[in-house]
């Protein structure tokens, strides 16, 4: 049964009222080729108790006992129980940004407090509500950097996630946005000497990530020194948020030459589920001097009328439901109920929770690589310093893996989890996909939810 | 009565055009309409604008307005005291509340702008 909500007779004054025929009339505009012609090919409704039923059978096949050792972007942390009990209050459930300050004075407060904890880890003067995730942020970011500048070049570290890269594709490409891509130095790192040999007076900003796409941690302070020089912004980009419970905030340096001017990440680290890839929470910050050009919502705080404290949107004027076209962004809400858990995460572990959370992976993460190193004959590749992630190469030329892992999917065993159960020897993300010229490479990743027997056998399995 | 000693837009810039420069800002109408003028978005100087282009915008509590250019013309100075004193737009638009200096590039634009009288006229019909 299709769902209709208006009957004939509500269709037909709607159509008489536009003045047109018929429904098929209403969408002559849509070419003849463009058009699917029948129902779509959709399995029959099921009741509640075979859908209840569909997903216990698949559930069941969840592989929850092997650990994962997969980050690339999302990452497993442990997640404090009362973030669920707190979101689940009534007055925060609904996700749908708050537009009427005299009603919704907690959510406003709420968002506040992100902004604030995202500033003050970014070393940033400014914060927005939150954006739909990392990658869109990182795109809004660099259309950020062109309004600034008014420039349109554009040089990204190769080491920035591949797919945040692609997603900046799609945003930029019909923008006049040239992006040039810097390759990294043998140590895992942007390469730097490439980096000067491409920036001019012609770059609107260079885009570097830290922790970067195999772990390792960048000169975010000397990248936007370089890029000062030549007057370009300098653009951070974050994808493991608990990095920054130790490592020293982009937007902070004695000097404002070292000092970048957007730092924008994905805050999924901060007590929010893996979830298969999302709804997760972008997070975009700035100099209060670029603040009428950040895109997204702001709420600032206030006083009303008898001088009680009070929070509220501002800075609407950027917006597009005032500016239509000329808005910084066509994104016309936040991410409030993660942006929630993000808060609740982080008062919850409060500032030394988070340093030591960021202690345990670093130290983990570097048992796994002296164990892997001591134990098999996996390289471990870069040298730079890493924070929980990192990248091996397995000495068996790809062509053989990837045959080893067909036969394993031939066998039912394969992972998509690259579980290091009995029998699997491939944990992490294969590589081949995003750069080819590492070969038989493979991203690794171990938080403080890995705990040291988990990384034994993990090794053990690369051992055999 | 607008100063007569002015030329006009019809998007409500005026223009004062002394030696080989001239002064950019907005009619006492325009701020009128906007209400409280809370910050001026300026070009860097130097920038280049072909007649009609946008140079900046100005934003009130009420909305933001674009800037446009009344000549083609190059900027060779800004306001920068209404970064911090915007308000002075509305206290005094053809004082303190001038916005570019600029360089024109083809005087015989100017020709095409409209007299303190014509503009009276044009904002009295409704705009």
């Amino acid at each position: 049964m299709r769902y209709i909500p208006n009957s004939q007779a509500d269709r037909q004054q709607m159509l008489a009222e536009i003045g047109a025929d018929s429904t098929e009339q209403l969408f002559a505009g849509i070419p003849e080729k463009l058009r699917l012609r029948r129902f779509l090919d959709l399995p029959k409704a099921l009741s509640e108790s075979e859908l209840l039923e569909y997903f216990r059978k698949r559930a069941s096949k969840n592989e929850t006992e092997p650990a994962a050792f997969i980050g690339a972007g999302i990452y497993r942390h442990y997640i404090p129980i009362v973030i669920d009990a707190l979101i689940s209050r009534s007055e925060f459930y609904t996700a749908y940004t708050p537009y009427q300050a005299e009603i919704a004075q907690g959510t406003l407060q709420a968002i506040f407090e992100f902004q604030t904890y995202i500033a003050q880890l970014t070393g940033m003067e400014v914060a927005n509500a939150s954006l739909y995730d990392g990658s869109t942020g990182l795109a809004e970011a660099i259309l950020m950097a062109q309004r600034v500048t008014r420039k349109n070049k554009f040089l990204v570290a190769r080491s920035v996630h591949p797919e945040y890269r692609a997603v900046v594709d799609t945003y930029a490409k019909n923008l006049g946005i040239q992006i040039e891509l810097i390759g990294y130095a043998p140590d895992g790192r942007m390469n730097l000497e490439q980096l000067a040999s491409k920036l001019d007076s012609n770059t609107a900003a260079v885009v570097v990530q830290s922790p970067n796409f195999f772990g390792t941690i960048e000169r975010t302070h000397d990248v936007a020194e370089m890029a000062h020089k030549h007057d370009a912004m300098s653009i951070t980009n974050v994808c493991e948020a608990i990095s920054l419970g130790i490592l020293k905030p982009a937007g902070e340096d004695q000097s404002e030459k070292r000092r970048a001017d957007i730092v924008v990440g994905e805050a999924q680290s901060f007590g929010i589920p893996p979830s298969f890839g999302g709804p997760h929470v972008g997070f975009l910050a700035t100099r209060e001097k670029y603040v009428r050009q950040m895109p997204g919502r702001l709420v600032g705080m206030g006083k009303d009328f008898s001088g009680r404290r009070g929070f509220v949107l501002t800075l609407s004027t950027r917006e597009q439901h005032i500016r239509r076209e000329k808005a910084t962004s066509n994104i016309c809400t936040n991410q409030s109920l993660c942006a929630l858990m993000a808060t609740v995460y982080l008062a919850v572990v409060g500032p030394k929770g988070l340093r030591e959370i960021s202690e345990h992976n670093v130290l983990k993460t570097d048992y796994a690589v002296t164990q892997i190193r001591e134990r098999t004959k996996f390289r471990v590749l870069f040298s730079a310093p890493r924070f929980n992630e990192f990248v091996i190469q397995n000495p068996l030329p790809l062509g053989e893996g990837r045959r080893a892992r067909e036969a394993q999917a031939r066998q039912g065993e394969a992972s998509t989890n690259g579980s290091p159960g009995e029998g699997l020897s491939s944990p992490g993300l294969p590589l081949w996909r995003f750069y080819p010229e590492l070969g038989n490479a493979r991203l690794l990743c171990v938080t403080e939810i890995n705990s040291r027997e988990q990384i034994d056998r993990m090794v053990q399995g690369l051992a055999s | 009565m607008s100063p007569d000693d002015l030329l006009y837009t019809k998007e409500h810039e005026w223009l004062r055009i002394a030696d080989n420069g001239g002064t950019v800002g907005i009619t006492d109408h325009a701020q009128k309409e906007l209400g409280d003028i809370v910050y001026v978005e300026l070009p860097k100087t130097g920038t280049k604008f072909n007649s009609g282009e946008t140079f900046g915008s100005v934003e009130s509590v009420k909305a933001v307005s674009e800037l446009y250019i009344p000549v083609s013309a190059e900027v060779i100075e800004v306001n920068e005291d209404l970064g911090s004193a915007p308000e002075n737009i509305n206290e005094d638009p053809y004082g303190t509340g001038w916005m570019i200096r600029i360089r024109l590039l083809n005087k015989s634009e100017t020709e095409d702008l409209m007299s303190a009288e014509e503009y009276d006229e044009y904002t009295s019909e409704g705009k």
